[in-house]
């Protein structure tokens, strides 16, 4: 039972770095039409930056900053690479950001190296908080705390501000909203923008658990793909529910049938693509 | 397609091709590279066939490259020592996992086909890396290697002779270009233009699309598995990388560096990608880089591809 616990709680985990990478993509999917190939790039910059100022700030002032900085950095790549594209064909902006997927990965490996780097979380975060349930330690639960009130913050901003009711009403209608006086250029810089803080984040949290190497943004990657489908394109609730949804389930087969518990997660986006293609939330009319 | 140059461009590329083991010495190459370039070249073309000629952008395509690749390496390996065989078995397998990824895919368009393509992909990558006992896992699939044909009155010997194999690919190669033209130019290839140039308007004529994207996607996935199957015979191996995202990506930027909107683009950009892959990481690490820096500018600066742009200056 203990067993069973300690994989969904273990998948619970995962899925909630998939959803929060995954939230990131699906928002600059839902407005500017782009897939980010490179998100997974941005993940690993965030997690390697964080290990670079650590020293400097300590744990919670790295992941405070680091994100940030990973933002910073996307807007920058928006600005330059990315906007040319917009009004193009898809497949330009998807193989540009498949090209720095490349350059991050081979650049992060040049920078600090192929093998993994000690990523030090505090010590009285990483010790088990009762000895029934082993698994619980302090950061996992602080993870799941941290990533639970960034998609908190996400969704209210989304909401409640003017740059989130922009957004959503862009991702609706971009002429109208253009036509209506609202910088579109600068409303997908910042929106991009978002979304790669959203990587940022999971990099320098998923850094402590998985551990770092070049590779980790890669890894966490086509899962959000999956978990976006998953979810319903469109909807970023759903793309929340086809995180966790993933994770926990690839958690729970790793206790049935542990050489399984990736192929799981396609089991059922082919499941949800034949009986709901929309997928679980997704709009009505929105399938293409 | 049709316009007064396609002639002498089609001499000058076959025989370019029928002469490429020879001269690939001088410029620094090997006849291994100029197989390689031919196989590759084939799975390019085969993704433009949807890509280029339907307007259909599968970012997932490796995945039937692979299927092909580990069918014809399984078959040598644990069912019959018959090339022709493992070939046969590889497509077929791509063929299948086509025909049921299709089907569940096809009502979906653009960047979102592209990502439940990229999604799929990844499936068999998995499956091929877990799966150790069949599979070999990580390590990949050796122990065994391609065989020669029996013809019946002489035997060809493939496997020790690399020139030969050259020329045995080109046969395959050859015939499946020509297949692929043949049906470009029938009616069937026709509405995959209309439906290319104008789906709604293509609808609106009583063409049923989804129907008409499958089979498109369907004539795809069996080429790709074609030359995944000839790559493992290459390699006498094959593993998951044959499987991986990273492959898709690079059968997409060889049919756009090379022009995805001519036929011939494709193999010029495979020539193009599989010359600068070998040269490059024989010369530094970060190969990676490189390929990542050629996606970028292909992207900014060569959006029609070489071949676009000769077209175009014939065009003006």
């Amino acid at each position: 039972m203990q067993l069973i616990l300690f994989d969904v709680f273990n998948g619970l985990i995962t899925g909630a770095f998939y959803a929060l990478m995954a939230l990131g993509l699906s928002l600059i999917l839902n407005l500017s039409g782009v897939i980010n190939f490179a998100h997974g790039g941005f993940l690993a910059l965030g997690a390697y930056l964080s290990y670079t100022i650590m020293p400097y700030t300590g744990f919670f002032g790295a992941l405070l900053v680091a994100p940030v900085l990973t933002a910073m950095f996307g807007l920058v790549i928006e600005r330059f690479l990315i906007r040319p594209l917009y009004g193009r064909d898809p497949l330009y902006s998807l193989l540009l950001t498949f090209g720095l997927a490349y350059i991050f990965e081979d650049g992060s490996r040049y920078i600090w190296g192929a093998q993994s780097v000690p990523y030090q979380v505090p010590a009285y975060l990483s010790s088990p908080l009762s000895t029934e349930f082993f698994f619980l330690t302090g950061y996992r639960v602080f993870m799941v705390v941290l990533v639970a009130l960034a998609v908190g913050a996400l969704f209210y901003v989304l909401t409640y501000t003017r740059l989130g009711m922009r957004i959503r009403a862009g991702t609706r209608d971009l002429e109208t909203v253009s036509t209506l006086g609202v910088n579109v250029r600068i409303l997908r810089n910042l929106n991009f923008g978002l979304g790669i803080y959203m990587a940022g984040l999971a990099g320098a949290l998923a850094a402590g658990l998985l551990g770092l190497q070049p590779t980790i943004g890669t890894s966490l990657l086509m899962p959000s793909f999956v978990a976006i489908i998953v979810g319903g394109l469109g909807s970023l609730p759903g793309t929340l529910l086809g995180g966790l949804l993933i994770g926990v389930a690839s958690g729970l087969t790793t206790v049935i049938l542990p050489s399984a518990s990736e192929a799981i997660m396609y089991v059922m986006m082919g499941l949800v693509l034949l009986i709901r293609p929309r997928g679980l939330m997704g709009e009505e009319g929105r399938v293409h | 397609m049709n316009n007064s140059l396609k002639q002498p461009a089609n001499i000058v590329v076959w025989v370019v091709l029928l002469t490429m083991p020879y001269w690939m010495g001088f410029v620094g190459g090997y006849t291994e590279l100029a197989t390689r370039i031919l196989v590759m070249a084939l799975g390019a073309m085969a993704l433009n066939f949807l890509l280029g000629f339907t307007g259909v952008l599968s970012f997932g395509h490796a995945a039937f490259f692979g299927l092909g690749a580990y069918g014809a390496a399984m078959t040598i390996k644990y069912i019959a020592p018959s090339s022709m065989l493992a070939l046969f078995i590889g497509v077929l397998v791509g063929a299948i996992a086509g025909a049921l990824i299709g089907a569940l895919i096809v009502k979906r368009r653009g960047v979102y086909f592209a990502m439940t393509t990229i999604a799929f992909g990844q499936v068999f990558y998995f499956i091929a890396f877990r799966w150790n006992t069949v599979t070999g896992g990580d390590d990949g699939l050796n122990g065994w290697h391609r065989e020669p044909i029996n013809l019946g009155f002489t035997q060809l010997d493939i496997y020790h002779n690399p020139m030969l194999f050259y020329y045995f690919v080109l046969v395959i190669f050859a015939v499946s270009v020509g297949i692929m033209a043949l049906l470009l130019n029938s009616p069937f290839g026709r509405t995959l233009l209309a439906i290319r140039e104008n789906e709604r308007r293509a609808r609106f004529l009583g063409i049923e699309i989804e129907r008409h994207i499958w089979m498109s996607f369907m004539v795809s996935c069996v080429f790709m598995a074609l030359a995944g199957g000839l790559y493992a015979l290459l390699n006498n191996f094959t593993d998951p990388r044959a499987l991986r995202f990273d492959l898709s990506g690079n059968f997409v930027i060889m049919a756009v560096m090379g022009g995805m909107r001519s036929f011939w683009g494709p193999l010029v950009g495979a020539a193009i990608f599989v010359a600068l892959q070998d040269v490059v990481s024989s010369h530094t690490e970060n190969w990676m880089s490189v390929i990542g820096v050629v996606f970028v500018l292909v992207v900014l600066f060569f959006p029609r591809g070489i071949l676009g742009l000769t077209r175009k200056a014939n065009n003006s």
